[in-house]
């Protein structure tokens, strides 16, 4: 399937109230189809030329009951005219499907933003169930939204009437029936989504799909055709202004995904990627299975251990050998990294972060495993640390992972999050052709070959094919000797390979991009210093404080060990370093470590993304100090 | 694998490194080492074509002291690391080494599962009932009643039977031979070689310092007549002095026993013929201990399926196939793409 099409930008509505951006919210039951709907709306937000970020908020459990809270998934878009960093503080518009989702969602919607509410899933069953003793559109709770009570329930069971559904399943269109609604506000195009259903289901399911084309038209034509409050006409969000060219959706697992294949084809070596499944980590490998034709083998290991130990024989055979998993997977991966370190081989692990200690909470993005990255292994084992920004990042910190690890035979660890993971975004598609060719150089020279000599540049060993005519070596986890890679146990000669290893991982310093300043001024009295998914947040923060004059710099951290050469100049420019994490400081730790100054931390540990006005606010209250 | 790539006759040496061997004098490794080097020199194996993988533990110092290439790993993750291997090259001849504490309790799990895949490699457990490296404990196959640094008052922990094991895990070849069998070995080891998919060969080991004698009952120069049989596919499953001995199927069961030919009234024709392809006779043959049964010994069971990475190969040459365009730059754009035209007048 390749649809491309042309947009006509500026095709507003004179009626329409003009907004630059908007926040939409859907929530319900998990099997309500949520996600679905989150996806179609993206879709068609990207189409009418938005710029825009998502993120879906959903449960662990896979179908908790029916119409409990903690059953409820969400799914929430911020899009707009302008650059879209977050995926939105608070909504505009939530659509509240059933009461536990208005119960747990509503208090995320901006006070006197509007709640749809299918008012046919608001019986007294529903209510208990959501631990309601009163029907809460009955009293004054929710007076700080417009409440707009439909019921789409039975809306929709009248527009699907002639598909020949049973009630069960013509129920199950409701999400369009809502979708088509709002659709309308924004002034969507629905053919896309309809075209989408009918390829989707018109084979298989015939009635399905009619019944859902029929759903959707009509939860259009009500928002034409009914006032749904008063003098309200819908929303115009215009296009952004977005650089020229081919655009496609993309999250942090299709990042990672796509990035690797590149990573093989640049590099031209076979690729092996390992992993067991594990929450939010596992796309990567769903995505990555279906591209066998393109140079990359994967495989569903029996542990994390094993997934470690697989790619590390991989790349030991002279494939690029890559793993993947969440932090208590990394745990227990922690051996075998310490085994690609002593042995030094390349290998690529990455870590979609989520709240821990232990399981935590699966579904919710934190990035406290800072520490366990950069020094969570027994020995003095280090390892290259990189962090992604956002989704499409992730395509470009897959291929920079590799480079560094098949160049410096080095692990490289990469740290993505949740909400990295799961949110998407519009991906200007970049042309790989044009991208620097990586070519890795194995030896075949035989002549004088010692397994641990080291080129003088990178300090790397030799890469070397078993089944290499004349180059049959051993070696393995034991200490080996700094040239032959022999057994020793030779004192002098532990500390000669210890300070190589932490040589060669500080050599990459030289060799990745010098720290830039994302905004504001190069001195000062405040920068902001964050990694990873809190860029978005911290962006949008400090760009809003510098439209009110507020004076304050945005430093993104790419790199995060080594740490590049330039940035402790950088951070001695300013009166006032603050840190924003989704942990207990633990960047802000490595970073007071590494400079001996005492910057100031700012923690948030919710589970959720920060918030942009948590940033501002932390922001302006240490100017006024 | 088979076929022999080096046109000049190899010798054991040619499989030696020049790496002092650090087992204790006496140990059985030796002799397995050698049978090894014997077993690639007669089959004129290719030494930059041969991967040897070990895990942790005396039996897995093998790599360092065989002239191909070697990858001396982590405790019990050598059948991961070999299946990476395997993956990333199906060309290469891989043998895995590794011992009762490796294999069966920090890896037992990887163990079972390169097995179930069918990794095409040669698995070769040292089993010597004991922990060596680290002192001399109790490891998952010491037999009820082994007095250890652990268990100064005996084993009570079931022992794990590997062979059972490996054919729980869905093994299509399995074989059993010992460090005391030094003529046997090769063939045994042969036989594995030439197998496509995984070969489990459970190799018993005397550790001379920790666990001394405890196969001595049954295994080499003196062993008791009727402690041990050898297998042979085909021939009738005799043993004991004079090969007087015999199994059968005991009637009205699915029991062995144990019978004397000419004895009443049996004949060589009542004796169960060994078929390395039957599954059911392998287990009874591998679950066999003294002192009512001998031990058994050489290929118990040999039945090939297609291998984990032919699998795989397939696989992805079918993506292939039904990728026309294989550039990822045709990959990116598959799926909902839409244009921007660029910024506003």
């Amino acid at each position: 399937m390749n649809e491309t099409q042309t947009l006509s930008p500026g095709a507003g509505h004179a009626e329409r109230t003009p907004l630059e951006s908007a926040v939409v919210r859907f929530a319900g039951d998990s099997g309500d189809g949520i996600q679905l709907t989150g996806g179609q709306f993206t879709v068609a937000s990207a189409l009418a030329g938005n710029d825009l970020a998502t993120f879906p908020d959903f449960p662990a459990e896979i179908r908790a009951p029916v119409g409990t809270t903690y059953g409820v998934s969400a799914f929430q878009i911020n899009f707009g005219g302008r650059q879209i960093n977050t995926s939105g503080d608070a909504a505009d518009v939530l659509v509240a499907f059933n009461p536990a989702a208005l119960k747990t969602n509503a208090k995320l919607v901006k006070r006197g933003g509007m709640i749809i509410v299918d008012t046919g899933n608001f019986g007294p069953r529903e209510l208990k169930k959501a631990g309601y003793d009163h029907n809460p559109l009955d009293d004054d709770s929710l007076g700080d939204w417009k409440i707009v009570p439909v019921d789409i329930s039975k809306l929709t069971l009248e527009a699907v009437a002639d598909s020949g559904l049973g009630k069960s399943d013509a129920l199950r269109c409701k999400n369009l029936w809502a979708l088509g609604l709002v659709y309308w506000m924004f002034g969507r195009d629905r053919a896309p989504t309809a075209q989408w259903i009918l390829q989707k289901f018109e084979k298989k399911e015939p009635a399905v799909a009619a019944a859902n084309v029929a759903a959707l038209n009509a939860g259009h034509a009500f928002g034409e055709t009914m006032e749904l409050l008063q003098g309200f006409h819908g929303y115009a969000v215009p296009a952004a202004d977005l650089p020229p060219g081919l655009y496609r959706t993309i999250t942090g697992g299709d990042g990672f995904a796509l990035g690797l294949a590149a990573a093989a084809q640049l590099t031209e070596t076979e690729m092996v990627f390992a992993s067991y499944p594990i929450t939010p980590a596992s796309p990567i490998l769903h995505h990555l299975v279906k591209l066998g034709a393109y140079g990359v083998t994967t495989h569903q290991a029996e542990d994390e251990i094993a997934a470690a130990c697989v790619a590390i024989g991989a790349s030991w055979a002279g494939a690029i050998g890559v793993t993947s998993s969440s932090g208590p997977g990394i745990a227990l991966k922690g051996e075998a990294l310490g085994l690609a370190v002593a042995a030094e081989l390349p290998l690529v692990v990455i870590n979609t972060q989520r709240a821990g200690p232990s399981t935590g909470m699966p579904t919710k993005t934190e990035q406290s495993d800072l520490f366990q990255a950069v020094w969570g292994r027994n020995g003095d084992t280090p390892l290259v640390v990189l962090a992604p920004q956002s989704p499409s990042d992730c395509f470009t910190m897959a291929i920079e992972a590799v480079r560094i690890a098949v160049k410096y035979m080095v692990p490289v660890m990469v740290l993505s999050d949740g909400y990295i993971a799961n949110a998407s975004e519009p991906w200007l598609i970049p042309d790989v052709d044009s991208l620097p060719h990586l070519p890795v150089a194995f030896r075949t020279e035989a002549e004088g070959y010692q397994p641990f000599a080291r080129d003088p540049q990178t300090l790397a060993r030799a890469w070397v094919k078993p089944g290499t005519p004349g180059l049959a070596h051993r070696i393995g986890g034991i200490e080996r000797d700094a040239l032959t890679g022999d057994i020793s146990y030779d004192p002098a000669n532990h500390q000669v390979m210890t300070d190589y290893r932490h040589a060669k991982v500080a050599r990459v310093a030289r060799d990745i991009p010098p720290q830039t300043i994302d905004q504001g001024p190069e001195r000062g009295r405040l920068a902001l210093v964050g990694w990873g998914s809190t860029y978005g947040p911290i962006r949008r923060a400090v760009s809003n404080l510098r439209a009110e004059g507020v004076e304050v710099s945005h430093i993104h951290l790419r790199n995060l060990w080594p740490l590049p050469e330039n940035l402790g100049d950088m951070l001695a420019g300013f009166d006032h370093v603050l840190v924003p994490e989704m942990n207990v400081g633990q960047l802000c730790t490595l970073l007071r470590a590494t400079y001996a100054k005492p910057f100031e931390s700012l923690s948030k540990v919710t589970g959720q993304p920060f918030k942009i006005a948590e940033i501002e606010a932390a922001v302006r209250s240490r100017l006024e100090a | 694998m088979n076929a022999p790539t080096s046109p000049q006759k190899l010798t054991v040496k040619d499989f030696a490194t020049d790496q002092d061997v650090r087992w204790c004098p006496g140990c059985g490794d030796y002799a397995i080492l050698k049978a090894v080097q014997k077993t690639l020199a007669d089959l004129g194996a290719d030494k930059d074509k041969t991967v040897f993988v070990s895990g942790i533990g005396c039996s897995s110092r093998f790599p360092y002291y065989m002239e191909t290439y070697g990858f001396h790993t982590i405790h019990g993750r050598a059948p991961a690391i070999a299946t990476g291997v395997k993956l990333a090259n199906p060309e290469l001849d891989v043998w895995i080494v590794t011992g009762d504490g490796d294999g069966l309790s920090i890896g037992g799990n990887h163990l079972m599962h390169a097995i179930r895949r069918n990794i095409d490699c040669q698995i070769l457990l040292f089993n010597n009932e004991i922990y060596g490296l680290t002192k001399g404990q109790a490891s998952p196959t010491s037999h009820l009643g082994t007095r250890s640094s652990t268990t100064p008052n005996g084993s009570t922990d079931a022992p794990l039977e590997p062979i059972k094991v490996a054919l729980g895990a869905g093994a299509r070849f399995v074989a059993r031979t010992a460090d005391k069998w030094i003529k046997e070995m090769p063939d045994v080891l042969k036989a594995a070689r030439s197998h496509r998919g995984t070969a489990f060969v459970e190799i018993l080991q005397n550790c001379i310092v920790y666990n001394d004698q405890v196969f001595a009952g049954f295994t080499g120069k003196e062993a008791q007549e009727g402690s041990f049989l050898h297998v042979e596919h085909g021939k009738p499953l005799l043993f004991g002095a004079g090969r007087a001995k015999g199994l059968r199927v005991k009637p009205g069961t699915f029991k062995l026993e144990v019978v004397t030919v000419g004895e009443g009234g049996v004949t060589e024709a009542d004796l169960l013929v060994h078929d390395k392809t039957d599954p059911v006779l392998a287990g009874l043959l591998a679950a066999m201990r003294g002192p009512h049964f001998p031990i058994a010994f050489g290929v118990l069971y040999d039945d090939p399926a297609e291998s984990h990475e032919a699998a795989v190969a397939a696989h992805k040459a079918d993506q292939k196939a039904r990728t026309p365009d294989v550039s990822i730059n045709a990959l990116l754009k598959r799926g909902r793409t839409w244009m921007v035209e660029g910024p506003k007048a």
